[in-house]
């Protein structure tokens, strides 16, 4: 059973059957954005609200398997009332952690050894990443990267559809 | 119950996944293919290949000989009366439907005619005339599923009315229900419809005959019955492949060709437009071969009986956990399994399942409309062929039991 604990590591499980921050937000103020895998049928809609340059607010909605509703519960805890600019990071640190070419965890335990030349991402800090380190193993699964990201690309294109930078 | 065939002459079968021996039961998806078959295609490309047709030289006349060989024995394989003329080769079941749709479905379907199609069709059958609607403003009409994963019939007569053609599926490649097909043509001929009937999932299981299944055009993929992948198979009767006009135009499909017009080639290269897949072709007749040599009947027992021991052993190990989606007697199915057990969603059982070396699929199966219907998602789906086993069957279980342990 070689990485299938990886994969689903106890802390994915609990959000997977206990999702937080689940529910909707009346729309407007709210905005609400949907993330749709074609291929699986995973599902993630997402209700966002913004006082100023803080996410206050975040909602989830949606059906899927384990990894796709356990990230958005996640992410939904870990941008829950931080600013956007800290939003666009956590993204971005979400994004490169799931890239197989250039995930570096601190551990140095995982990935292909780095030459150097690979690209300016350094280094994925855990300490930043909190629980949501643990979607870490998803890496070893390439096909099930789209189910961990659905709910994040959903995030960013809200962002973007309000205007948030 | 040992496999029908043996699993030796399946070398993908012996190949191993996380260290465990492969347990492959996603031959609904796409087949192995026996090592005959491989060989086959290798020598056909060792020894004779050359492009088809027109070809004077010795290989090239082979080549032709071999593509054409190929064509008589499926022509044989599923009854066809004039297979010489009636068989053409496409890229897949899907492009044969396609095919239909396109040729005969621009020339006899107009605004306001009707086509009568189910809610247990795969896409294939199903977007190619939701196409054609929404082109020419030809109305759909849908056969509903009913509690016991039949096709619901009681209206037929009615919805039949006024309908150009039937295009219904021979056996679900979900719920694995084998509709009453001779049925529903004889009622569709009297209603003055034409009969189409996806096989994909009929002709690798059931043993075919054209004639007694009563369709206008049949049609079937070469890699679903241990075949190769890239050729598929649309027999029509030969009035009407005649009186269609052509699909795709290119070489071999003309017998002419000026500044202001072409002259079509004569059945059935009229529809094998550009270099078919003639390997492939040899690849399907070495797959006909083997599976005539098995026998059908032999084919269809086997696959009863596992799905029978199956159905029992699941309900047994996992009774209110599980729910199956087809219907209970094996006798009324083929070998699909689709299921959902407890809440683990299809591709999480899936990944579980895969760790244990067993290949299931997970997900829509290209059925959204049935999908709707049953009122998920997904569903996870196991499907058994000539080389399955109740060893197979006993190692999902097995598996399923650590999803089990996992989602607790």
């Amino acid at each position: 059973m070689t990485g299938l604990e990886d994969l689903y590591r106890e802390i994915i499980l609990d959000h997977y059957r206990s999702p937080r921050n689940r529910g909707e937000l009346p729309v407007p103020p709210a905005h609400r954005v949907e993330g749709f895998n074609p291929l699986c049928g995973d599902e993630v809609v997402l209700y966002m609200e913004l006082d100023d340059d803080t996410l206050s607010d975040i909602r989830v909605t949606g059906q899927g398997c384990s990894i796709s509703q356990s990230s958005a519960s996640l992410m939904s805890a870990a941008v829950k009332g931080k600013s956007i600019a800290e939003v666009r990071g956590l993204i971005r640190t979400f994004k490169t952690m799931m890239s197989i070419h250039e995930s570096r965890l601190g551990d140095g335990s995982e990935g292909p050894s780095s030459n150097g030349s690979a690209s300016e991402e350094t280094a994925v800090d855990p300490e930043a990443l909190g629980e949501l380190a643990a979607l870490q193993g998803v890496v070893k699964f390439p096909v099930r990267i789209k189910c961990a990201t659905l709910s994040w690309n959903a995030l960013t294109q809200g962002l973007d559809e309000i205007g948030a930078d | 119950m040992s496999s029908l065939a043996p699993k030796a002459d399946f070398p993908l079968l012996s190949q191993q996944v996380h260290g465990r021996r492969i347990v492959y039961l996603d031959s609904a998806s796409s087949s192995q293919r026996p090592q005959m078959v491989l060989d086959e295609m290798d020598d056909y490309y060792r020894t004779t290949h050359a492009n088809v047709h027109r070809g004077i030289y010795t290989i090239a006349e082979e080549a032709d000989r071999r593509y054409e060989a190929a064509r008589m024995a499926v022509g044989g394989f599923i009854g066809a009366p004039d297979p010489e003329h009636e068989v053409v080769f496409t890229k897949n079941a899907t492009e044969a439907i396609n095919l239909v749709a396109s040729s005969w479905g621009r020339c006899n379907l107009h605004a306001g005619d009707a086509v009568l199609l189910t809610d247990m069709d795969h896409h294939s059958n199903i977007v190619p005339w939701l196409i054609l609607a929404e082109e020419r403003s030809v109305e759909l009409r849908w056969l509903d599923v009913d509690e016991q994963y039949r096709l619901d019939l009681s209206e037929l007569d009615r919805q039949l009315d006024g309908v150009k053609l039937v295009a219904c599926t021979a056996m679900s490649n979900v719920l694995g229900t084998i509709p009453p097909f001779a049925q529903i043509a004889e009622r569709a001929h009297s209603a003055g419809a034409l009969v189409l009937a996806d096989a994909a999932q009929f002709v690798p299981h059931l043993p075919t005959d054209v004639r007694s299944l009563g369709c206008d055009f049949l049609a079937f993929s070469a890699h679903k019955m241990l075949g190769p992948t890239g050729i598929g198979v649309l027999w029509a009767r030969r009035a009407l492949l005649e009186e269609m006009p052509p699909f795709l135009g290119g070489g071999g499909m003309i017998r002419d060709v000026r500044r202001d017009g072409f002259r079509p080639n004569v059945l059935p290269w009229k529809f094998e437009a550009g270099t078919p897949p003639i390997a492939e072709a040899v690849g399907l007749g070495a797959a006909v071969g083997y599976l005539q040599a098995t026998g059908m009947e032999a084919v269809r027992k086997h696959e009863t009986n596992l799905t029978s021991y199956a159905l029992d052993t699941l309900s047994e190990r996992f009774g209110q956990d599980l729910r199956i989606f087809g219907p209970p007697d094996a006798e009324e199915r083929g070998g699909v399994i689709s299921f959902a057990y407890r809440d683990v969603h299809p591709h999480d059982m899936a990944q579980v399942l895969d760790q244990s070396g067993v290949c299931v699929r997970a997900g829509h199966h290209c059925t959204k409309p049935l999908m709707r219907r049953l009122g998920v998602s997904a569903t996870a789906r196991a499907s058994l062929y000539l080389y399955n086993d109740e060893s197979d069957v006993e190692a999902l279980a097995e598996a399923m039991t650590k999803a089990d342990t996992l989602f607790r």
